[in-house]
């Protein structure tokens, strides 16, 4: 009895626990449009709860009236010694110099013959479709982010919601936020453009999964189409996985919507890609051609796919893991694929997709770990931002991202790296030696 | 031209050419080609180290292998960290060599309590990842009063509290030398930083300190290059670093990325020796340049860490002791300095967990480390007794090897046959991960055992058990 009551206890602390977490979760969502500013605050108060209040101890000691030097003893006199290294030291410079060398840096010279090529996600109306802004990506003839003069990159990154067509097993610092549009990718979508900026919708048509629902590739259809109805930002459509069953459901898609210029997630060489290829092909659709980590396989399915479908209508998706879950792999392939295309391989001419939602896949993003380690309704973010920050870092164009808080973060870092590299106060770049900065 | 590897037959000229066997080589020739691959060092070979008739040509094949990025060595009486010592701008080039050391700051403002907490926080930090203990490096101190004797005292109650090498950080001479002055002479720590303002003070110091002296200009590349010139060639101080400033504000971040992609372009493809030295980024200066609250702060910190670590930074100086903060950058910084040549994979074949009998379930993994080791112990934490299978999934974790079709039956199958397994266990049955689904019509189809579908991630195992592996559930699956 004693037991049960016990284990009652212990089950409404974790609760409230949760409750507490949850809170503060909510918190986030809320002032995303503020910034993050005010979460801060509400930790502090849970700090009163739950954790340690921070001591902070920002004020100065009483000057110490004497400092012994640790010099060896058999040296006299520290002073002596110090005087006579100075005095060395001050004849090797003194002897030597007057001024201050003047150098220039000259920048880099790079030379580069490639392009990647422009993707277009998305149609208006004038383009036959419905949208009200179209995408494009790629352009680029120069690595990321080198900043060399003169050169100004084609066109900026941009951020898709994730969205899937029945509920799934989700981190719940995800399904916090969305709550019950969980189970409406309409209503999830909306949300996603309205409320958080996202700049195309990606539907994952989990449900089409012949070991799942099953649904028809006529659902399927629907769903996408609601979504047309509903967002005016492009739309990602994308399968199951499964490489049979993907094949009609992109069939289907693409022959209701010929001209909407959507994308399709994604090819790959389990695909009878002469299935499905031919019908892309008639219509404005793109691609993503899917080669997790595997250069040789990502030009292979390129060559292939050519045969029907235009170079300007193919993404390519190498693939990433989390942060500690395979990140270098999908990191290095970018960074190789985009140098050689830049050479002048065509085959690699391709801009980059990076399925973000992948960071969750590492155990630190979703796990309950001790306290130390922070809420993972933190971790889980901030998990997906930076993985995508690696991935930007080494060229990616597109990125599906699952939780708010990273498309806010990285809207934001998008709009400083491109902007032009000359910092506001040099002078304050220092100011950090000597700041009196929050002991937590 | 990006540097290159040296020829191993210069190399070989250089040896001693007596396949004497003494570096673990059958001959001279094959330890040539491990030192251009740097899987070996020079040192293996003793006769060469040893033998003053080699002494000249020990010191040519090391000018040989000298990396374009100075490698720096800082040390306390019980620590040693490198940074620098880097060949190549990417990784696939080559591989990264010393991981961004990660230095955490305390200041002389701090009171004596604070100060030794904080210092046991630093010293304590530690993360197990695929058997390794990830640990932060550095102690960086600051300091807030400018008081010589104030910064003497906190370094002196710093190095009785840690083991950690340290970074002494203030623009004013007097201040360093008052902290240089209480350090035994086992300290080798890091002076930071010369300006175009103190140059000639802090050359003064770290001469007669032999202390590596850190530059920094920011926002003017060239002032940088013309210290770096100015104190290494002309005063011949040749541990240097360079910091061309961490920025927040949209141009600066935009600046502080395009300083480090051009000092490493410069050091690694023009080979220009006054930017081949390590670089040091300041995630801190989020602490005293974003606006809002701590937590904005926090995310900055960890963010610009990213960016620096990722583009090129051999030292990151941070103000956050938070978990949340460092985790991500253990994490990233052992995976972006593992060997890109080889997969940070374990051995496939088939493992035993516990005291597996009979009866005992038959699991499935691939060979990634990660996977492998995170398995493993939840597995040992349910305190199960297992058969684990690890196959050859080239160092690909499980998702990624199904998708990449990796992860198949017939690997399974080859493993089974190799260990008998037909005749180590009663039942026919796989447990698959929830992740590798889609491959059990393959799998079974491949060992002909029936396939069950196990949990999506291994912290779920002991649970799924519980309800799978029981004598009933047993025998209605081997009935189906």
């Amino acid at each position: 009895m004693n037991k049960e009551i016990e284990k009652d206890e212990k089950q409404e602390a974790r609760a409230k626990e949760q409750a507490v977490v949850l809170g503060l979760l909510s918190k986030i969502v809320e002032v995303l449009d503020k910034g993050i500013v005010e979460l801060y605050n509400v930790e502090l108060e849970l700090d009163e709860v739950t954790l340690q209040i921070p001591q902070t101890a920002l004020e100065a000691l009483p000057v110490p009236t004497a400092v012994v030097p640790q010099k060896p003893a058999e040296i006299a006199k520290p002073g002596v010694q110090a005087a006579v290294g100075v005095a060395k030291a001050v004849e090797i410079i003194g002897k030597k110099i007057v001024e201050l060398a003047k150098i220039a840096f000259e920048e880099p010279k790079l030379k580069f013959t490639g392009k990647v090529v422009e993707v277009k996600m998305g149609a208006t109306r004038n383009e036959g479709g419905s949208r009200d802004k179209v995408i494009v990506l790629g352009g680029h003839t120069c690595p990321p982010y080198y900043y060399l003069a003169g050169y100004k990159p084609p066109h900026p990154p941009a951020f898709g919601g994730d969205t899937f067509d029945m509920r799934i097993g989700l981190p719940r610092a995800v399904k916090r936020v969305f709550g019950d549009a969980l189970g409406n990718p309409v209503e999830w979508a909306k949300m996603w453009v309205d409320k958080f900026g996202a700049e195309a919708i990606d539907i994952h048509l989990v449900s089409t999964d012949p070991s799942i629902k099953d649904a028809s590739p006529e659902e399927a259809v629907k769903v996408v189409d609601s979504l047309l109805q509903a967002v005016k930002v492009p739309i990602v459509a994308g399968g199951s996985g499964d490489p049979e069953k993907d094949v009609l459901v992109f069939r289907k898609i693409v022959e209701a919507f010929p001209s909407e210029g959507l994308v399709m997630n994604s090819l790959n060489l389990d695909m009878k890609l002469e299935d499905i290829c031919p019908y892309i092909g008639k219509t404005n659709t793109a691609v993503i051609n899917f080669s997790p980590m595997d250069i040789d396989k990502a030009e292979e399915i390129n060559r292939k796919s050519y045969e029907w479908i235009p170079r300007e209508r193919i993404i390519l998706d190498l693939n990433i893991g989390g942060i500690g879950y395979g990140t270098e792999y999908g990191f290095t392939t970018m960074e190789r694929a985009r140098l050689s295309a830049l050479i002048g391989n065509e085959l690699l001419q391709h801009p980059f997709n990076v399925g973000a939602a992948n960071a969750w896949g590492a155990r630190e993003a979703w796990i309950a770990m001790d306290p130390y380690w922070g809420p993972k309704e933190i971790r889980g973010p901030l998990w997906e931002t930076l993985t995508c920050i690696i991935c930007l870092l080494a060229g990616a164009d597109y990125f599906m991202i699952l939780h708010p808080l990273t498309i806010k973060v990285l809207k934001a870092l998008r709009e400083y790296l491109f902007s032009e590299p000359k910092p506001k106060d040099p002078e304050k770049a220092l100011n950090w030696l000597s700041a009196k900065i929050p002991v937590i | 031209m990006p540097w290159r590897p040296p020829d191993p037959i210069r190399v070989y000229q250089l040896l001693p050419k007596t396949n004497c066997g003494k570096c673990g080589e059958p001959n001279c020739m094959a330890f040539a080609v491990k030192i251009v691959n740097f899987e070996t060092q020079l040192e293996q070979c003793t006769p060469l180290v040893e033998d003053p008739n080699y002494k000249q040509n020990y010191e040519r094949l090391k000018s040989l292998i000298s990396p374009p990025v100075k490698e720096i060595v800082l040390k306390s009486p019980k620590k040693t960290v490198k940074i620098g010592g880097e060949y190549v701008l990417y990784r696939h080039e080559l591989r990264y060599m010393n991981p961004t050391a990660i230095a955490i700051d305390v200041d002389d403002s701090m009171d004596k309590d604070t100060l030794i907490k904080r210092l046991q926080m630093i010293e304590r930090f530690e993360y197990d990842y695929v058997g390794q203990k990830l640990k932060l490096d550095l102690i960086a101190i600051r300091s807030t009063t400018n008081d010589p004797k104030q910064f003497a005292k906190t370094v002196q109650i710093v190095i009785e509290n840690t083991h950690y090498p340290l970074i002494l950080c203030s623009l004013k001479s007097t201040v360093i030398e008052a902290g240089l002055n209480v350090l035994p002479l086992e300290y080798r720590p890091m002076i930071y930083a010369a300006t175009k303002d103190n140059w000639r003070e802090m050359a003064e110091l770290a001469k007669r300190y032999e202390a590596p002296l850190a530059i920094t200009s920011p926002g003017d590349l060239s002032t940088l290059v013309s210290l770096a010139k100015t104190l290494g060639e002309d005063i011949g101080i040749t541990d240097l670093a360079l910091d061309p400033g961490t920025f927040t504000d949209p141009g600066g971040l935009a600046y502080t990325v395009k300083a480090y992609t051009w000092l490493r372009y410069k050091a690694t493809y023009d080979l220009w020796r006054y930017s081949g030295y390590p670089l040091i980024g300041t995630p801190i200066s989020a602490w005293s340049s974003v606006e809002g609250e701590i937590m904005d702060k926090m995310w900055w910190e960890a963010i610009l860490a990213t960016i620096l670590m990722t583009r090129y930074a051999d030292l990151l100086i941070i103000h956050s002791i938070d978990g949340w903060v460092l985790l991500p950058l253990v994490m990233w910084r052992f995976q972006l300095y593992t060997d890109p040549r080889k997969p940070v994979a374990v051995p496939s074949g088939l493992r035993e967990i516990g005291s597996p009998d009979e009866m005992s379930p038959v699991l499935v993994t691939s060979n990634y480390a990660l996977t492998y080791s995170l398995v493993s112990s939840d597995v040992e934490k349910a305190k199960v007794n297992a058969w684990l299978i690890v196959i050859d999934t080239e160092g690909l974790a499980v998702d990624v090897s199904v998708a990449a079709k990796k992860f198949t039956g017939d690997k399974i199958s080859e493993i089974m046959k190799s260990h008998n397994l037909d005749q180590k266990v009663k039942h026919r049955i796989l447990i698959i991960p929830g992740k590798a689904a889609r491959a059990s019509g393959d799998i079974e189809d491949s060992t002909g055992w029936r396939v069950i579908v196990g949990p999506m991630d291994s912290s779920g195992i002991g649970k799924f058990l519980e309800k799978v592996w029981t004598p009933d559930k047993i025998k209605e699956i081997m009935s189906q």
